[in-house]
């Protein structure tokens, strides 16, 4: 009898603590914020993301099947090796679940390289190549706020639609700029547009003369700006002072959002048609989480903090629904459940990790038709999902193939 | 027909042989600052892009908060900049003078990080944008290229502020004072001239052309924490090439590596950003003095 309630207990103690580990791992979920806070990109992203993060965690109570959520955080400084070093030592050492945000291209391929290769789940609300679901697409990997086939299709197709069908290109020399500025060539050419060529400038450049110039001799009638934050203000500030606006051609900032308008000021910045997948002063719903950010933070989101919110939450909503943080589980949870937020309503999903949600393409109000700070931009349209992302099937991922 | 080099119209190379001459009259002002107080003081100062981020934001600053504008702030900004240099001076850099170079340019690398943090985080890193004066905005067509006032006024300027420096330093009394207590301190104390107040101007005056060149740039570049980062290596580079601590090397240099630069930005865009280091490794290779410089 003795023998067998010990036998018991023993099988009792050996299920039970297994059992229990298999519902949330080393008994808390980690999720990393990893991303760019001292260069270029830390305005468009940075620390406010981890803000944003931690402000899904707290809504969601803080806990998600009984274990506590904690949100860390590191600087990548634009680095893939030093990206890949981190999300190394988060995953080996540091019980980090999730690795989020990952602003520039290069350093998301790189880490969503890794999370597959760990089994680990990679959200990416901060880069914007669409080789994260393309031929570089993960099983564990998803994109939520943007990519650079939606700002193709959302500025790039509002500019050829006002009769802008020649381009030249200045764009940032490395995978994103690449991408930008192929997907917008291709999309412009498919409406009949004609791109007159291009030039390539090194990441971070402060004088872009040079390049205005040779964009202003080509006499194309939109210079496309395939570049990002401190790269993109300094472009546009540089071009107004070379008369090209007023001599006729049109700037299209492929990828601009609140953060930078906010830093270039309304005057230089009116009249810039950009696309991005959240405004602030669109509904109630974006109002009410813009509010609570800016007692925070001291400023409004834009849509790379609030993708980053959205992720977050729907992250812990899939554990819960799956009643594991097991990646494969939650994988397949985000995969299937709608997204249902104030950053996207009923979002869907791709096989190729693809969240596919509306788009907005905006319009940057004049000094005099901004009523209050922050009070940036007209919301011109809104860009059905299905129009702004690559189908799926069409992505190039090997599997939706499958 | 137009005419051609290399396959480029003449026209378009004229504008960016301008546009070159225009970011070498920035490199040119930063340079020559640095290569006074490395010169003088021996002191490799790491600080001079925070200085030159500094003077962009005083006058950003000033302009928001006392609504002085540009021209008070082209005096002010430097001015300031200048003493806020003299004070540390006073307090740090002067107790360096006498230890291994590594000293001085870890401390204003250290010093350059803490200013920079700063104000990335009171300003955050995407910028505030600053309005050139109504006289100065617009341009002219030269015909070749459309001209920017503004533009134009910095090479002006920084040929002025350039060759006024150069002045000061090898033709004036107090400039031979400065020499001399850079060559031989003790005997230059012996005549009674008070060699520790002289280096604290020098520094300041270093410090002080950061200033200048920084509120120069307020209205072409976004005012940044960043804006000084990016531009500092550069501007080491360019001492380099022209001979550590030679101030004419630095001015001549700063204008003919702005030009190398822009016109790789014409025929290999993708190196612009390595051209000048191609340079100095070459310039390096033949010449270890630099151009201008002595061999010591």
């Amino acid at each position: 009898m003795k023998t067998l309630a010990f036998a018991s207990a023993a099988l009792l103690a050996a299920t039970a603590i297994p059992a229990h580990a298999q519902e949330v791992s080393d008994d808390i979920v980690k999720i990393g914020i990893l991303n760019d806070q001292s260069g270029v990109y830390a305005d468009f992203g940075g620390v406010w993301s981890f803000e944003a993060a931690k402000m899904a965690v707290e809504d969601f109570g803080g806990e998600v099947l009984g274990a506590p959520v904690e949100v860390i955080t590191a600087d990548h400084q634009n680095k893939p090796d030093v990206a890949a070093n981190i999300a190394r030592q988060w995953y080996d050492t540091e019980q980090v679940d999730s690795i989020m945000e990952l602003t520039t291209s290069s350093v998301a391929l790189a880490v969503q390289g890794i999370s597959m290769e760990k089994e680990k789940i990679d959200i990416v609300t901060g880069a914007a190549t669409t080789e994260l679901t393309g031929e570089q697409c993960s099983p564990y990997g998803f994109h939520w706020a943007y990519d650079t086939h939606s700002l193709a299709v959302g500025t790039g197709g509002a500019l050829v639609e006002q009769g802008g069908d020649t381009w030249f290109f200045l764009t940032a020399d490395y995978a994103f700029g690449y991408s930008l500025e192929e997907q917008t060539s291709e999309f412009v050419e498919s409406r009949g547009g004609e791109v007159l060529g291009s030039v390539r400038h090194p990441l971070s450049t402060t004088d872009f003369s040079s390049f205005l110039l040779q964009a202003q001799s080509s006499g194309a009638k939109v210079i496309g700006l395939a570049n990002a934050g401190l790269d993109t203000s300094n472009a546009i500030k540089q071009a107004a002072e070379f008369g090209i606006v007023a001599g006729g051609q049109r700037l299209a900032a492929l990828l601009f959002t609140l953060a930078e308008v906010h830093g270039l000021g309304l005057e230089a910045a009116q009249g810039l048609t950009l696309t991005e997948g959240y405004y602030w002063d669109r509904n109630d719903e974006s109002r009410e989480f813009a509010r609570r950010f800016f007692e925070r933070t001291d400023r409004m989101p834009n849509m790379i903090h609030a993708g980053t919110y959205s992720a977050v939450l729907q992250y812990l909503k899939a554990i819960e629904e799956a009643g594991t943080d097991a990646t494969q589980a939650v994988a397949e949870k985000l995969h299937e459940m709608p997204v249902n937020d104030f950053f996207a309503e009923n979002g869907k999903v791709g096989a190729n990790g693809r969240m596919i949600k509306d788009m907005y393409l905006l319009e940057v109000k004049s000094p005099d038709e901004s009523e209050e700070p922050w009070d940036y931009f007209n919301v011109l349209a809104t860009i059905p999902g299905d129009e702004a992302y690559i189908n799926p099937a069409e992505s190039g991922c090997p599997l939706v193939t499958q | 027909m137009t005419m051609m080099i290399f396959g480029i119209p003449v026209q378009a190379l004229m504008g960016q042989l301008l546009v070159g001459l225009i970011n070498g009259s920035f490199y040119a002002m930063l340079s020559l600052g640095l290569a006074i107080i490395f010169g003088m003081l021996r002191i490799i100062n790491f600080a001079h892009g925070a200085q030159y981020m500094l003077g962009a934001f005083v006058g950003y600053l000033l302009l928001t908060h006392f609504g002085i504008g540009y021209w008070p702030a082209l005096i002010l900004a430097p001015l300031i900049v200048g003493l806020s240099g003299m004070v540390i001076e006073k307090l740090a850099i002067s107790r360096l003078y006498n230890l291994d170079h590594l000293y001085g340019l870890l401390f204003t690398f250290g010093l350059a990080l803490v200013i920079e943090g700063t104000f990335r985080y009171f300003y955050g890193v995407s910028g505030k944008a600053y309005t050139p004066p109504e006289m100065l905005t617009g341009g002219v067509n030269l015909g070749f290229m459309f001209l920017p006032i503004y533009r134009g006024w910095v090479v002006i300027a920084s040929l002025i502020i350039c060759i006024g420096t150069w002045l000061l330093i090898e033709k004036t009394k107090l400039g031979s004072y400065l020499r001399a207590a850079t060559e031989n301190p003790t005997l230059v104390q012996a005549f009674g001239v008070n060699v520790p107040l002289l280096l604290t101007l020098t520094y300041g005056i270093g410090a002080g052309l950061a200033g200048v060149a920084g509120i120069m740039a307020a209205p072409v570049y976004q005012v940044s924490p960043l804006m000084g980062a990016e531009l500092i290596i550069v501007v080491f580079a360019v001492v380099v090439v022209g001979g550590m601590g030679s101030i004419l090397g630095a001015i001549t240099t700063g204008y003919m590596l702005g030009i190398a630069e822009g016109l790789t930005k014409v025929f290999y865009p993708e190196a612009s950003n390595i051209v000048i280091f191609v340079i100095m490794a070459l310039v390096l290779l033949v010449r270890p003095a630099g151009l201008f410089g002595k061999d010591a």
